[in-house]
């Protein structure tokens, strides 16, 4: 993929663990997740290893999709991976990897990338977004500390993703305009865990 | 005046209220709205040397850039590229700008078929309509004239009847159009020099697909457009949606850095390789693909040297003035707008890019409420734009019909200038002869045949009740009474405004009895009005005398430490605000930081330790009707003052039911004039239903602009009091 190593470079010094907000502390992952949640997207949180599983379990078939780079890239067989024209066409769900997640925004960024990432998120009624936890990130503005040097060096084309497609044009709210009508975002769980706890351990220690 | 019906309405108060709701969840509010604006100032500061960077970028990136000088050299640029490439279509995404320069017509002369696949511009292609609103271009169509127009023109085997049914078969028809087409058109909200990258704003993903599926994309952008930064974009992303409909964020942000990595899907075969035979698969453009971004000047880099209109140029065409403006909530963008562009900042966008000539044609429906200054994210004096305008209207305004005022009125304004806008913009020499004459001037001024002449000749309305000036002014009455306090506090400057000092002396007496109870001496000095009357009418040279001539009268006030309190709200926020633009910057802030709300005065007075506290002035329990209506003016509103009355009068007592409508429609002397009448009430409607509603039916109506006042008068049978009244002493 196009500058995976930069990307989790600099992802990784994103990985704040915490925001506080209204003077609680919550989780970066728990805030995406009553995020997603309250914008009426679906998630679900896995562990590594589980990814064809669920997958096969959230697709509306026919599915297409492109190479997923996490948990061993093992998508099921469902997924077409590498689909024809004619498969877009007739797919119903498209299984895209994030780049990454906005917690405040319940944002998934998604890479317009060579595989046809753009056109799969975007045109079956349901878009499978596949992130891991690491590259959640709290804020809207850390999301373009990220971007920035990102859409510099590459020149790529990211989308800020929130929700399904909608429109008030036709007198009322619709849901599934142009794109999808619904999203699920799949949550790999791959956060350095013993990372975190050994810090707060320290932490504790330390008091 | 033709007003659009109910649709826009609805809609753009929809829209205002989920703007309110959605920016109080955002913490970080007014500094994003500080940070986005700090962002534009820089941009266009140092345009020229981000344009060369730009397009260095854009090539880098394998595209092309086209600057165009005007709508014309725009569209033979793209009309060559269209034609380059054999297009026979091209797929849009919704763009202003593209409206602007009516590249469609252009197209459409060379036989290419152009399709607008956002559905709300789909709407207005198939009923062969203009955009009414720059956000949300067919707000003034209800889903009921969709179908009906959708059901006449493609005649659907099932009737088309829900709003679900009419996106899916938009949908399905768009969809299979932008599958054959040959170009791909879209704007850009912001373009980054940087990266080169095009920032989108957008829900129904038309955008995406007009610029993945063609081979060609074209962007059109007007050169104001560029940011310097990728991470610029930060503040922007906030606050554009909430801004505009209420949205935390749209669905889709796009930041395209074209002409990018995507495969170009090839709909025409349908065995065809989604990835296509791009072998590359890693960084870089996909070499199939082409990208031309036209920059249009068409008038912003003179605007951008224009002292005054530059400020247009920081405009991220978020809709946030034309949804919180009431006037445009009643008539639309039709009405409201000019060539392209509608709402509050169109005098701005239309002065600076087609003439005055157009501005001028809908520049007096903003009647600086100030309602969209506090909504507008980059902090535009939206109001000023437009008295700006107006003023240079008035001054390129020739002939010299103005016989009838010439001589009687001491401006400082051309002649030749409308007469309608010189009678109420001298309206201070008016209430004076008014006052001396009472009460002759007021049975004079009702007789019918002086009503039909002021229609005919000066266009004020026969339907309104003239306001009825005072023989005794607050000022004579005051002289002649002087100071009834002992032992008094201290000193204090009660301004005696124009409608206070010359019709509603009542209230005057009220603010003066209120403040004695509260220990305080009141001074009532022999100064002129602040100038709002002449400034509303866009006499601003006039409106700077008025100016000059207060300051003057009240800086040896302010040299002996006396503040400034203020009766009438519209006064008080010239003072707080559009005097910055009329003053030296020192008299402004030294008079801004000592005038005070009188209602927020005698809160203060009343907290403070060692005073004779709240209750010396008058709550429920001395008889006062306690349930209260109250509408602030919109002006107050936006100066952050009306809180304070609610706080004194629940702190009284008092039970507050507060309207929620923007402005009460009368406007000043808006309501006055016999073209704008009939909009006027109808803005007023509003107002009228949420204080005529079961639950505030029976309440006391309390105003505190003078405008309101009158207007709520005439949309109500019963009386309506300042709040001052409410809470002052009876006279001893
Ligand atoms: S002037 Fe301000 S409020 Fe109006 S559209 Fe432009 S950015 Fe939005």
């Amino acid at each position: 993929m196009v500058s995976r190593q930069s990307k989790e470079e600099s992802s990784r010094a994103f990985i704040a663990n915490s925001i506080e907000r209204d003077g609680m502390v919550t989780s970066v992952v728990g805030t995406f997740t009553s995020k997603l949640d309250e914008i009426d997207v679906a998630v679900s949180q896995i562990e590594r290893g589980e990814l064809a599983e669920t997958i096969d379990r959230v697709v509306r078939t026919p599915a297409v999709g492109v190479p997923v780079d996490v948990d061993g890239g093992s998508l099921p067989d469902v997924v077409e991976v590498e689909p024809t024209v004619d498969d877009v066409r007739a797919a119903r769900t498209g299984v895209t990897p994030a780049t990454l997640g906005i917690a405040e925004y319940g944002s998934v960024v998604l890479e317009a990338d060579p595989f046809g990432s753009e056109v799969a998120s975007l045109f079956p009624e349901l878009h499978v977004a596949v992130l891991r936890e690491s590259d959640v990130v709290g804020e809207m503005r850390e999301a373009f500390e990220w971007l920035g040097p990102r859409l510099r060096e590459d020149r790529s084309s990211e989308i800020i993703a929130t929700g399904p497609s909608a429109t008030a044009d036709m007198g009322g709210l619709v849901r599934g305009a142009h794109g999808p009508e619904a999203v699920h975002v799949i949550l790999l769980a791959d956060r350095v865990e013993e990372t975190v706890e050994r810090g707060s351990e320290t932490e504790v220690a330390d008091e | 005046m033709e007003s659009e019906g109910d649709a826009v309405g609805e809609n753009t108060r929809g829209f205002n209220q989920g703007r309110y709701d959605s920016v109080a969840k955002l913490e970080a509010y007014e500094e994003l709205k500080s940070e986005a604006r700090a962002i534009k100032e820089d941009a266009i500061e140092r345009l020229p040397e981000l344009l060369d960077e730009l397009e260095e970028t854009v090539e880098e990136n394998g595209g092309t850039v086209y600057f165009a000088d005007d709508a014309e050299d725009a569209n033979r640029y793209i009309r060559e590229v269209v034609a380059g490439k054999d297009a026979e279509r091209l797929v849009k995404s919704k763009s202003m700008t593209s409206e602007e320069i009516e590249v469609n017509e252009a197209l459409e002369a060379d036989g290419v078929e152009v399709v607008e696949t956002d559905l709300g511009e789909w709407v207005l292609q198939v009923a062969d309509e203009a955009p009414s609103h720059i956000v949300a271009p067919a707000i003034h169509k209800s889903r009921a004239e969709i179908a009906a127009l959708f059901n006449e023109v493609f005649d659907p085997e099932d009737e088309l009847e829900t709003a679900e049914e009419l996106t899916k078969f938009a949908r399905d028809r768009l969809g299979e159009l932008i599958e054959g087409a040959d170009v791909g058109m879209t704007g850009a909200n912001f373009i980054t020099a940087d990266s080169g990258t095009i920032a989108l704003v957008t829900s129904e993903g038309n955008a995406r697909k007009s610029a993945v599926v063609p081979d060609t994309h074209i962007a059109v952008s007007g050169v104001e457009k560029v940011i310097p930064r990728v991470e610029d974009l930060s503040p922007f992303v906030e606050l554009i949606g909430r801004s505009g409909t209420g949205q935390d964020i749209t669905s889709y942000i796009s930041l395209l850095t074209p002409p990018g990595a995507s495969p170009v899907p090839n709909f025409e075969d349908g065995d065809s390789a989604l990835a296509g035979d791009h072998e590359g698969i890693g960084a870089g453009a996909n070499p199939d693909r082409e990208f031309h971004l036209v920059l249009i000047d068409n008038g912003r880099l003179a605007m951008r040297q224009d002292a005054e209109l530059k400020e247009t140029l920081y405009c991220i065409r978020c809709s946030a003035c034309s949804n919180s403006c009431a006037n445009f909530q009643s008539v639309g963008g039709h009405v409201f707008g000019g060539e392209t562009y509608s709402g509050g900042i169109a005098t701005g966008w239309e002065a600076g890019i087609e003439g005055l000539d157009v501005a001028g044609g809908f520049n007096d429906l903003c009647t600086s409420c100030s309602r969209c200054v506090n909504a507008c994210p980059v902090k535009i004096d939206i109001p000023w734009i437009n008295t700006v305008v107006r003023d240079r209207i008035n001054r390129q305004a020739d002939g010299n019909a103005d016989w009838l005022v010439e001589g009687l009125v001491p401006d400082e304004e051309p002649g030749g200038m409308d007469v309608q806008k010189r009678l109420f913009g001298n309206f201070e020499t008016f209430a004076g002869l008014g006052c001396a004459l009472a009460p002759v001037s007021n049975w004079m001024a009702d007789l019918s045949v002086s009503r039909r002449l002021m229609e005919r000749v000066f266009g004020v309305d026969r339907r309104r009740e003239l306001p009825s000036f005072q023989r005794t002014t607050l000022k004579k009455w005051y002289d002649e009474r002087g100071p009834k306090v002992s032992a008094p506090r201290r000193q204090v400057v009660l301004y005696p405004d124009l409608y206070t000092n010359t019709m509603q002396v009542d209230r005057g007496k009220a603010a003066v009895r209120a403040l004695e109870a509260m220990g305080i001496q009141v001074v009532i000095p022999d100064v002129r009005s602040t100038g709002r009357a002449p400034l509303s009418q866009g006499m601003i040279a006039t409106a700077r005398e008025h100016a000059e001539d207060v300051y003057s009268g009240l800086a040896l006030h302010l040299d002996s430490d006396r503040d400034v309190v203020v009766i009438e709200p519209s006064d008080l926020a010239m003072f707080k605000s559009e005097y910055e633009k009329l003053l030296p910057e020192r008299s402004f802030r030294r008079l801004a930081e000592h005038s005070y709300d009188v209602m927020e005065y005698l809160l203060e007075l009343a907290e403070e330790d060692g005073g004779p506290g709240f209750e010396a002035l008058c709550s429920p329990d001395d008889g006062r009707s306690g349930e209260v209506a109250y509408h602030p003016n919109c002006q107050q509103k936006t100066i952050r003052k009306a809180e304070f009355t609610v706080a004194l009068l629940e702190e009284l007592g008092y039970d507050v039911v507060t309207s929620d409508v923007e402005c009460c429609g009368m406007a000043g002397s808006f309501g006055y004039k016999t073209e704008y009448y009939e909009l006027s009430m109808d803005v007023g409607e509003s107002l009228k239903g949420q204080f005529t509603a079961p639950e505030t039916r029976e309440r006391t109506v309390v105003d505190s602009g003078t405008s309101c006042h009158k207007q709520l008068e005439s949309l109500l049978p019963r009386e309506s009091r300042h709040a001052v009244e409410l809470v002052a002493p009876e006279s001893r």
